[in-house]
């Protein structure tokens, strides 16, 4: 899309590290990190990949807007996923469908439109059907449209591989967002409120916090220290190396 | 008067992008080790906005909600907001070659930036008129210019710093902008 040459991330002339970024975000996932997982991996091998090597949240840091803003509820996180995997689903299955066809000069705005189809679709219908879900996802909705995890799937793999393959990397990658936001959400909610609630039932109630509940998690700030100290315990923990 | 100074405030500092509405986080993490780059960031983000709070209000009032089309807002907001930095691009590639450097290599970057179009999003959800959705979209701008620049100076420092290892590089950042907000908070009682 640039002509240019300075590496997007750390705005040297000659980075040699690779840096390879977003587009869409300046997400700073490497470029072995963002390119299409191998292509001979089968169908539960990309799923796989989707939930934890190529965690769309943890590991490659995309999507982060959604992630933090909705993540005060479990409510809302599993409305999010919800909507985030409808969107990936539909657009991996119709970009991967009509790759062939596509010429690469206007590649980026049909995949575009196509997204922001389903995310119409998805937006409307959550009005209609679940209109207090809508309500509390707000703007964040329609936003999906520039979550960099669905241009970043359509670009990066649906393009290149069959609609069979695009499934199973729509499904693996929504998955993964929804078990990160979730994650985020579950802390949240129960540090900053002490009860656990999903959809009206009232799974945990813990009793101290109930009356002296840390607000702090159900503030926007909250949602920066719970993802800042998760990647840290991921990092100790060897799950995902450092920089 | 006041309304639309209420208005500046409220989108730059108290419900700050960045720190309490989580949009253009990405740029927030990807830019913000340089000063200079955060800067010129900032500013193309403050020009698109306000080209785009202008196209789409037009749009919206004159167009969408006189043939009842509503329903297309998603669509044709994106595709607003594309060509508009396309166009923005080559005007200013044009006529000043100067700017052009400084902001130039960011402008197709931000081409589907989430801050550029949650700002129209949100005129059109709070009703704004022209006016006043040209002061939320300074307003916005501003207010990301001015954390983006802060979050680079601090970076720039925290390079230098003893972090321990976990922490090193983007989870400390998380924290930085976590401390960020909460001094952000001391502005909610401006208005």
């Amino acid at each position: 899309m640039t002509d240019d040459k300075v590496c997007t991330v750390c705005g040297d002339a000659e980075c040699k590290e690779g840096h390879q970024v977003c587009h869409t975000c300046f997400s700073m996932a490497q470029a072995e990190d963002f390119a299409a997982p191998a292509k001979d991996g089968g169908f539960m091998e990309t799923f796989r990949k989707g939930i934890t090597t190529t965690n769309p949240v943890f590991i490659l840091l995309l999507g982060l807007c959604p992630t933090l803003a909705v993540s005060t509820s479990l409510d809302n996180a599993f409305g999010m996923s919800a909507a985030v995997m409808f969107v990936l689903l539909g657009s991996n299955i119709i970009v991967s469908m009509i790759r062939k066809w596509v010429p690469d000069i206007v590649r980026i705005p049909t995949f575009i439109v196509i997204i922001a189809t389903f995310v119409t679709i998805i937006h409307l219908s959550m009005q209609a059907f679940v209109p207090p879900l809508s309500k509390s996802l707000g703007i964040y909705v329609p936003l999906i449209v520039v979550n960099c995890i669905i241009l970043g799937r359509a670009e990066a793999f649906a393009s290149k591989n069959g609609p069979l393959q695009s499934l199973s990397d729509a499904f693996g990658i929504g998955i993964g967002f929804a078990g990160a936001i979730v994650l985020i959400s579950f802390f949240r909610q129960l540090l900053g409120t002490g009860i656990l609630e999903l959809f009206g039932t009232k799974l945990v109630e813990v009793p101290g916090l109930v009356d002296h509940p840390m607000n702090i998690f159900v503030l926007p700030m909250g949602a920066f220290m719970v993802l800042g100290l998760a990647l840290a315990a991921f990092r100790y923990m060897g799950v995902m190396e450092n920089e | 008067m006041s309304d639309l100074i209420s208005i500046f405030i409220g989108m730059a500092l108290i419900n700050n992008f960045i720190l309490t509405k989580f949009l253009g986080l990405c740029p927030f993490f990807g830019v913000s080790k340089k000063l200079n780059a955060a800067i010129s960031m900032g500013l193309a983000v403050m020009v698109v906005m306000l080209a785009a709070s202008l196209v789409t209000w037009v749009i919206y009032y004159q167009i969408l909600l006189v043939y009842e089309i509503e329903y297309m807002q998603i669509v044709i907001y994106i595709l607003v907001i594309a060509s508009l930095v396309q166009i923005i691009e080559m005007a200013i590639k044009r006529t000043n070659i100067q700017l052009y450097n400084a902001l130039g290599i960011y402008l197709p970057l931000i081409t589907t930036n989430c801050a550029v179009l949650g700002v129209t999003f949100i005129n059109t959800q709070e009703g704004f008129g022209l006016v006043e959705a040209l002061v939320a979209a300074l307003g916005a701008g501003f207010g990301f210019t001015l954390v983006l620049g802060m979050m680079s100076g601090i970076r720039e420092r925290l390079e230098l710093a003893d972090v321990p290892e976990s922490f090193r590089g983007i989870p400390v950042a998380f924290l930085v902008a976590m401390i960020l907000g909460l001094a952000f908070l001391g502005f909610g009682g401006i208005v």
